[in-house]
This record gives structure tokens, C-alpha cells and sequence, in this order.
């Protein structure tokens, strides 16, 4: 904070006009009033700020301004609560996401990241642009570090913040555009200290910068954003909307697992005694829960379990399009392809090669990759199923936890509210 | 090797010289700079791959580096890609096996009145037909150099206020405007610029009259004057052409900026597109020094010394943003700086700095040697004087027109010869689209601004062609800072490409709206807060077209999913197995 000497100057926030020192950063002020406004590449000893993510985007007089880049000035009239703004916000952080390739449970950061934490935070549960998934390196060249670009957000913390002891770069951005990346220089990273890199560790975001051996992730239960979110918050913003189905009538539920682990449908089950209490709500058509092959009608609710692979699965995932009254995709897999899609990087026929021809277990000469006018044809990447279908609802997590899918099921077809506290609201 | 550390303002010009030696910086290239600098490589790689014209593998002893704008696309880009590729034996983006030609696509490179047009070895040809390649190509594997053969490109003056009313295509006479000095002081200068309403002619249309009384106001031991000639917005190019037929009336414009603010040092930011005006610049201020008009104690009635030096880009459309222009002349990446400050108050090198436009400077010339009342009488109340605007696209008269404010859109069609208009894009692709139901728009202040470009499409062009043109132009030109911006930029680029293809739907429109908006909303600098425009006008403003182009059936299969493409890559790969 600014000094006391300071010129006190008043300004408007959100409707209530406030005394602060003048020329203070408007993300300090705003959270100094106790207001909750999400930030991602600022740091507050970095100065001048950084300004890349525009995650703590508001109004200053009617004008998108960041707040971290924005000096407190008399008379400014600041707006941080707004539908559209605080969907702006949001947007950030689902394009963060869907820019890079972000398999949270295969991540070592996962539960400390901060991306994750925004995630959380500002309730984001798929990410309303398609994701690129581009192809990018794992860079296991320098000497202490590892550098996870598929995790890179361009937050450009690490290249103004990590220095030799000469004061020379390690980090830097290269190319431009869309092809903008974080390189890291061989030759100065190898003079870091231990204590230096793993200060850059901690100074990134997400899981992209990792220090040899140090990497080992916490238990669950232990991680930062286990518990309570980003300022201790409690619980996670859900839409509620009404209910789309509304009368007295048993409801129907069928479910399928396209390309998942099934762990979402064990999930489901992990409601324990409830399940006595649903049967009584609901009846299950097509499902594997109830081995019923087939549909025998149409239904209110269809939970899709996986992403699409291969032809079958699209076939799959049409029919319960046209059999299920709402569709509600279940877990990271179904919602942006999940850690199938770890896939999508690499060309078609080279999974197919590296899996058939080349692995350690292929035998000697091996020439065949399985093909047969029956077995269903694989896809040249894997898809979410928005990508196949309209999807009306997504139930974020791997796996969703039990309580988490049923409080939605149950909102869908009765209207029930509910709320989601921290726990149970996970991205792994 | 030198250990001292040289200033890193010298560090575009170190890599040009380095780069000029062979066409491409090699890694012992690389180290040297790092060294002469005293920053890590990383650095040094971190400024070459942020301009497209610096090359850090060999790229060729000719490198061509032919438009990709749309202007090029519609007048035969194709066309020529192919026989360049096979005259060179050089694929676009590489170079041929002999390492004789490199053969590279690039942003609109100010030709757009006679595209297609091309840069080899930085020298411009224009108007490339296939026959024309094809001898150009053999000349140069002759041993040509490609400076003694290339076009001089055309000014293709079109159009300026009858009777001698013009302001910036009348005679001019070397010094007219900075000889008036004698009698003015300083706040008499940037008074009457105030008094002319003269606004910012790079697209901003900030009062310039009041930039440089603020500048004037911020005390500092160094002040500069930076001329913007970062000309590039697909579509303009009345910069070059103000350049190249008087470099002087924009030379008396910067100084008289100068003496207004009480600054002694200024540097034309030139882009390297431009780079064969360099030597005819630098005659200009050489001419200016001789009479004593530019210089220690230039003649004024305070006692006033400025010098001018021109700072070549090296490819960045994005440095024309004016704090990414200062951030390339002090030889960082060309990325817009939070706005913390103005210019006026940290400029250059953190020192208190003016920053206009070419045409800016050539009026605030035409100002001071004609007087203020010579402007006001052109115009209107709320935009006085008279515009430059580069045309060009589907007309018979494609050039630079020098109009009045007040102008009518359908007017200027009129002059151009534009033949069956139905698409303009005004300001260029982060400026306005319109329809023709729009040709009553005025020019000005109270209607419809105009940067500079002005690029006329007829009713035979596809929307969605011009519009992935524009996209692909962001995508590739954002400085890639920010969130919004370098991922919104390739996100609705794909989107615009699922349209393309046939496999959109009403609500991938919507979409295209929607994200637009928050992109708009939320970048930093005007690149990503313009780029969605287009996109978002002609979606609005064309509907007719964007409704046969898009699924309208409300399926809830998407359409977009095209199961037969995505099993392709399993039937190639197990084909024949």
C-alpha cells in the first residue's frame, strides 16, 4: 500500500464512494473493499505490472480496463460487479484454457495451480470455445528444470521475475501471434541455484515450470485449492437454471460411457444409501448400471460418460441425442475430451503405429494395425461430444463426484436448487 | 570480443547490419549480439522472432517476399505463388535447394493500388502477372541486382479539392513552413495547430494540437518527436506516398513539433516494408541540414536545435501501435506498454514524447506555413480540412484521394470508379464494414472516421474469404501478450473456417458475435480491441448472405461434425494393410 503521506482521493466503486490514496493499483483497492475480483499474472511486487491475462478486466467510467495496469484517480467510476463483465472475466479463464492443453489430472501441479483455482473460482465448468489442442513440446533440455509447455499461459511472470545473479533473463517470449511462446536460455538457467529454481516453480501459475525431483505433488486434502478457493471462498458460482422437465410423472435416466474409464459411472454409485432414495425418483432405461441394451423409450435425462473416439461412440452419443429429452455431459472426457485427447496432438496414423507396430510389447515384425469392417473406425482425434451433439448441461471433474452429479440430475428433473461447496468441485 | 555493453536502443540497428551481411543471423551471431548487449541470448531471440523479416536459418542470397493481404488475394495471389514456386524452385516459406532464393508471404506491404506486388531484396515490384516472374527470376539468377530492375511504384494521384483549395497536394516549397519560426514561439505553434482542429491522421484522431501542448507542459532535460511510419493496416498506403513525393513538408512538420514541445532529438520510425524510401528520407534531412533548417540553432525566435535520424522496422504490423513502436526503438519486442502513462508524460526512453502520424506532421506543416484559417474553410465545423484516403479494390481509379471532411461515402465511390460495390471496409481490417445501404455515411468526426484505407469489394467477392483474410492477419500480427487477443484471434479464425467449409450453424454466428465482444472487451491494446470488427459488422450488416452460408434447421445433431472427414485418417492409415 501507498504511504500515509499520500493524497487521499475519492472514487466509486460498484456504487459506493470510497477514500483511497491516490495513484494505488485499482486491483488493490478493490480488494482492500473485501470484493472478490480474479487475477492470474499479477503479482503484486512486479512493477510495473505484467498485464497479460486481463483475468481482473473492469469498468473504469464505462471503459474494459485492467485493474492490476490502472492507477486510482479522483473521481473514477469503477464497476467490477456486472453480469456481462463478470462473464468477461470468465471468458479469460476458459480461454486459457482451451488455448493450452490442460489434462489437470495428469499434472503435477493439479490442486496448487492457479489456473485451476480461477477455474473454481469463477465456476467454469467447460469452456464455451472449441479447444486448439496444438502440438507442443515437453523441453527436458535444461539442467534443472523442466519446461511442461503444454501448461504454458504466456503469464510472462517468469520472464521478468526469474534473473541470474548477474541479473540476466532466463525466461523469455519468443515468435509472435498466435505462435508466442516462453523459451528458456540453456546456458543461464544452468547458473540458476537450486533455491532460483525453484523459486521460478513457484512463481508459475500452472504446472509449466518444474524443478528436477521436486515436482512431487501433494496428497489431496493437502493442496491449495482443496479446501477453499482463491480468498478462502467457500463455495462455487453454478448456474442454477430452471428445470426443464416439470410434472408429477417417474423420471427416466439412461446413461453411457463412450471413450471414458468408466470412472464417471463409478462415481455415480458412489452415493452410497441415496441410491435407495432415487430409485424411488427415477427409473433407468439404456444404462449400463442396468445392462439394458437398448432404449425402450424416450427419457427425460441422459448423463454421457466420455468424449468420442471412434465411430461407434458418435453413433452412440446421436442416438441418446435424439432419445434424451436433456443431455448433460459427465466429466472432463465428455465435456473437451479429457485425457483421451492427450491423442490429439500427435496425427492419426502415428498413435496407431506407435500403439501396433512400434511399442516395447509389439512382437518382432509386427505389420498389423487391427482393421475390420466390424470393429468400429477410429477417429482422427478425439471430440467432445458439444462437438457431435448440442450438450445441455456439463458436470465438470475426473471423476465428478457422486453428490456433485446427483445434485444436478436432481435439479434438471425437479428443480431442486442446490449449491456446490469447494470439495466438491474438482477438475481431477 | 567487446565487454562493454552498447545501448539497446542500437539493437534493431545491430541485427539489421548483422542480418544484411548474409540474410539471416546465425547462432555465433546470435551470442555476439548477446554479448555486445550484455543480456542472455534468450533475449536476442526473443527480438529477432518477433519480426517476420529477420531470419535466424538461411533464407536465400534473393529473399521475395510477396503480399498476402486481400487486395493481393483478389488481384491474383494465387497465381503468382505458383509460378514463383516453380521459377525459384523455392516453396512458399522456405528456400530452394540451391540456397538461391527464399520465398516468404508477408502482411500488406503498402502496394495496394497495384497489387499483386512483391519485395525482393526490399525492393518493390508491382503489378506481377506470370510472365513478368518469370523474366524478373531469370534476371536475377543472371546476376541482376534486383535494385536495377524493380518498379518504381506509383504515386497514382487521384483526386484533391478543386482550386488550389488542397492542403497537402499544393506546391511546396522546401522550408516554407520552418523559415515562419523566426516569428513564433512555441505555444504560438502549437496554438495554431489547436486552432486549425487539426486531429491525429493515423486513425486515433486525437487532437494534436493539444498532444503537443501537454508534451510542451511536462518538464523533462529530454523530450522526442517520433514520426509514425509503421504504415500498416492492410490497404493503406498514403504514408508512401506522402514520403515519397515530399519527405520535406513531414521533416518541417517534426521539427515544428519540436520547437512546440522543446525537443532536440527525432527519429522517423519507418517501416521496413518501406525500406527503398529510406535513401531519399535521408536525403530530405540532408537537404534541410545544408540550408540550417535542421541542426544546431536552427532560425527561430527562441533559440531551438533538433536533429532528425530515421530507425528502420523490420516487420511487426503491430509496432504501429504508437507505445509498441516505442518499445521496438528501444530495441525490445514490439509489444503495446500497459497505459500506465502517455507518451507525453513516458515516452522514449521513459522522456516526454510526441508520436504522430506521417500525414499528422505534413499537415501541422500546411498549418503553419498557410495559416490556420486555410484549413477551416475546408471541411466541416467538426472536422475542418481535408483527409488523405488510400483506395483501393474493385474500382477503376484505384489511389490516393485527398478529400474533404463532409465527403459522402457514395461520392468517394463515385470518383473511384467503383464498379458494383456491395462490401467496403473503411480504415482497413479494424476499422468499419458497410453496406451499401450506408453510401448517405458522411466522412468526420459525426459519422464515419477514416484511417486511411479504403477498400472497395463488389458484389462477386466472397464475405467469408475477405473476412478469414483479415483473421489470419491478427492471428499472425497480434503481439501475443494477451489473453484475448493472441487465443481469441486463432479461436475465431477456426470458427470462421467451420463456416467456410459449410458446417456452421446459427448458433456459430452468435458465437462469433458473442466472443468478439468479450475479446473487444477485454485486450489490451486497439489491435485485439478492433480485430473482431469486421467480423461483427458484416455479420449485422449482411445477413442475407451469412443466412445461405449457415445451417438454419435447429438440428441438435451439429452439423458441424463431419463424421466421414474424421475416420479419413483411419482408412489412409490402415489402407492396404
Amino acid at each position: 500500500m501507498a504511504s500515509q503521506e499520500d493524497n487521499l482521493i475519492t472514487l466509486n466503486i460498484d456504487g459506493n464512494d470510497i477514500q483511497v490514496p491516490e495513484g494505488e493499483r485499482l486491483i488493490n483497492v478493490i480488494r482492500d473493499q473485501g470484493i472478490d475480483i480474479p487475477s492470474l499474472c499479477y503479482y503484486p511486487h512486479i512493477d510495473p505490472p505484467l498485464g497479460t491475462c486481463r483475468v481482473c478486466t473492469v469498468l473504469v467510467n464505462g471503459k474494459p480496463m485492467a485493474s492490476c495496469t490502472t492507477k486510482a484517480r479522483n473521481g473514477m467510476n469503477i464497476t467490477v460487479h456486472d453480469p456481462e463483465l463478470t462473464d468477461t472475466r470468465k471468458a479469460m479463464v476458459e480461454m486459457l484454457f482451451a488455448e493450452g492443453n490442460h489434462f489437470c489430472p495428469a499434472c503435477e501441479k493439479s490442486g496448487d495451480c492457479d489456473l485451476q483455482g480461477l477455474g473454481y473460482m469463477t465456476g467454469v465448468n467447460m469452456t464455451r470455445y472449441p479447444h486448439l489442442f496444438i502440438d507442443r513440446i515437453i523441453d527436458y533440455n535444461p539442467k534443472r528444470v523442466v519446461i511442461e509447455h503444454n501448461r504454458c499461459i504466456r503469464c510472462r511472470r517468469c520472464v521478468d521475475e526469474v534473473l541470474t545473479s548477474e541479473g540476466k533473463r532466463v525466461f523469455n517470449f519468443v515468435n509472435r501471434g498466435n505462435d508466442t511462446e516462453v523459451a528458456i536460455d540453456y546456458l543461464e538457467e544452468a547458473k540458476l541455484s537450486e533455491e532460483q529454481a525453484t523459486n521460478a516453480m513457484h512463481i508459475c501459475p500452472t504446472g509449466a515450470i518444474l524443478v528436477r525431483g521436486k515436482s512431487q505433488a501433494r496428497p489431496f486434502g493437502d493442496r491449495k485449492y482443496d479446501i477453499e478457493g482463491i480468498n478462502r471462498q467457500k463455495t462455487v458460482p453454478v448456474i442454477q437454471e430452471p428445470s426443464k422437465i416439470r410434472d408429477n410423472v417417474k423420471k427416466t435416466i439412461a446413461t453411457v460411457s463412450l471413450a471414458g474409464c468408466f470412472g464417471c459411472h463409478m462415481s455415480m454409485l458412489d452415493i452410497d444409501l441415496d441410491l435407495i432414495e432415487l430409485i424411488d425418483l427415477v427409473e433407468f432405461d439404456k444404462s449400463p448400471l442396468t445392462d439394458i441394451k437398448a432404449f425402450s423409450r424416450q427419457v427425460d435425462v441422459g448423463l454421457i460418460e466420455g468424449g468420442c473416439c471412434n465411430s461407434e461412440n458418435v453413433e452412440a452419443l446421436r442416438e441418446f441425442r435424439k432419445k434424451c429429452k436433456v443431455l448433460i455431459a459427465v466429466g472432463e472426457c465428455s465435456i473437451w475430451g479429457g485425457l483421451p485427447a492427450m491423442r490429439n496432438m500427435v496425427p492419426l496414423r502415428e498413435c496407431l503405429e506407435e500403439t501396433y507396430l512400434h511399442s516395447v510389447t509389439s512382437e518382432e515384425g509386427a505389420m498389423v494395425i487391427p482393421h475390420h469392417e466390424d470393429i468400429p473406425k477410429i477417429l482422427d482425434r478425439v471430440y467432445p461430444c458439444n462437438e457431435v451433439v448440442e450438450i445441455d448441461y456439463y458436470i465438470p471433474g475426473c471423476p465428478p463426484g457422486a453428490n456433485h452429479i446427483w445434485k444436478v440430475v436432481k435439479n434438471v428433473l425437479f428443480g431442486e436448487a442446490y449449491s456446490m461447496i469447494f470439495p466438491e468441485f474438482k477438475y481431477d | 570480443m567487446q565487454s562493454i555493453s552498447l545501448s539497446r536502443t542500437q539493437l534493431l540497428n545491430a541485427i539489421w547490419a548483422m542480418h544484411d551481411l548474409k540474410g539471416y543471423l546465425d547462432d555465433g551471431d546470435v551470442t555476439q549480439l548477446a554479448t555486445l548487449f550484455n543480456v542472455s541470448a534468450i533475449e536476442i531471440e526473443g527480438v529477432i522472432s518477433f519480426y517476420h523479416f529477420f531470419h535466424r536459418k538461411p533464407a536465400g542470397r534473393h529473399t521475395i517476399y510477396l503480399n498476402n493481404s486481400i487486395m493481393s488475394e483478389l488481384h491474383g495471389f494465387a497465381d503468382i505463388r505458383t509460378i514463383i514456386e516453380k521459377e525459384t524452385g523455392a516453396e512458399m516459406g522456405k528456400v530452394d535447394p540451391s540456397g538461391t532464393f527464399g520465398f516468404y508471404a508477408t502482411s500488406c506491404i503498402g502496394l495496394s493500388d497495384q497489387e499483386p506486388a512483391a519485395l525482393i531484396d526490399f525492393v518493390p515490384f508491382t503489378e506481377l502477372t506470370p510472365l513478368k516472374v518469370k523474366a524478373t527470376i531469370a534476371k536475377l539468377k543472371a546476376g541482376t541486382p534486383a535494385e536495377t530492375i524493380c518498379d518504381e511504384p506509383k504515386n497514382n494521384i487521384r483526386y484533391k479539392p478543386e482550386g488550389g483549395r488542397a492542403l497537402i497536394f499544393r506546391d511546396y516549397e522546401p522550408g516554407a513552413a520552418i523559415t515562419r519560426l523566426t516569428e513564433l514561439l512555441p505555444s504560438d505553434v502549437f496554438g495554431q495547430v489547436k486552432e486549425a482542429g487539426l486531429m491525429g491522421m493515423g486513425g486515433a484522431f486525437f487532437p494534436t494540437g493539444v498532444k503537443w501542448e501537454t508534451c510542451r507542459k511536462n518538464h523533462s532535460n529530454r523530450k522526442f518527436v517520433v514520426c509514425n511510419a509503421d504504415e500498416g493496416e492492410p490497404g493503406t498506403f498514403k504514408d508512401r506516398v506522402l514520403l515519397n513525393t515530399m519527405p520535406g513538408l513531414v521533416i518541417e512538420g517534426m521539427v515544428l513539433g519540436a520547437y512546440a514541445v522543446g525537443a532536440s532529438e527525432g527519429v522517423i520510425y519507418l517501416r521496413a516494408e518501406y525500406r527503398y524510401l529510406k535513401e531519399k528520407i535521408e536525403a530530405a534531412l540532408e537537404l534541410f541540414r545544408q540550408k540550417g533548417l535542421l541542426g544546431d540553432n536552427i532560425p527561430a525566435k527562441q533559440p531551438f536545435s533538433f536533429d532528425i535520424k530515421v530507425q528502420l522496422g523490420a516487420g511487426a504490423y503491430v509496432c504501429g501501435e504508437e507505445t509498441a513502436l516505442l518499445n521496438s526503438m528501444e530495441g525490445l519486442r514490439g509489444e503495446p506498454r500497459t497505459k500506465l502513462y502517455f507518451p507525453v508524460e513516458k515516452g522514449y526512453l521513459n522522456k516526454p514524447t510526441i508520436i504522430n502520424n506521417v500525414e499528422t506532421f505534413a499537415y501541422t506543416a500546411r498549418i503553419i506555413e498557410h495559416g490556420p484559417a486555410e484549413m477551416l474553410k475546408l471541411g466541416t465545423k467538426a472536422s475542418p480540412g481535408t483527409k488523405l484516403i488510400s483506395v483501393s479494390g474493385d474500382c477503376r481509379n484505384p489511389g490516393v484521394y485527398e478529400i474533404e471532411w463532409g465527403m459522402h461515402l457514395g461520392e468517394l465511390l463515385e470518383l473511384s470508379g467503383a464498379e458494383h460495390p456491395y462490401f467496403i471496409q473503411v480504415s482497413g481490417p479494424s476499422g468499419t464494414s458497410v453496406s451499401m445501404k450506408e453510401i448517405n455515411r458522411v466522412f468526420g468526426k459525426n459519422d464515419l472516421f477514416c484511417g486511411g484505407s479504403f477498400m472497395i469489394f463488389n458484389r462477386d467477392r466472397d464475405l467469408l474469404q475477405i473476412l478469414l483474410n483479415f483473421s489470419n492477419f491478427f492471428k499472425h500480427e497480434s503481439c501475443g501478450i494477451c489473453t484475448p487477443c493472441r487465443a481469441g484471434n486463432f479461436i475465431l479464425t477456426r470458427k470462421l473456417e467451420k463456416i467456410q467449409l459449410g458446417l456452421g450453424t446459427l448458433a456459430d454466428l452468435t458465437d462469433l458475435q458473442n466472443w468478439g465482444h468479450t475479446i473487444k472487451q477485454a485486450s489490451r491494446c486497439g489491435l485485439g480491441q478492433m480485430a473482431p470488427n469486421p467480423i461483427m459488422d458484416t455479420i449485422h450488416k449482411f445477413p442475407e448472405y451469412f443466412e445461405k452460408r449457415v445451417d438454419l434447421s435447429g438440428s441438435k445433431l451439429n452439423k458441424g461434425f463431419d463424421l466421414e472427414a474424421a475416420e479419413k485418417a483411419y482408412e489412409e492409415a490402415t489402407e492396404g494393410l
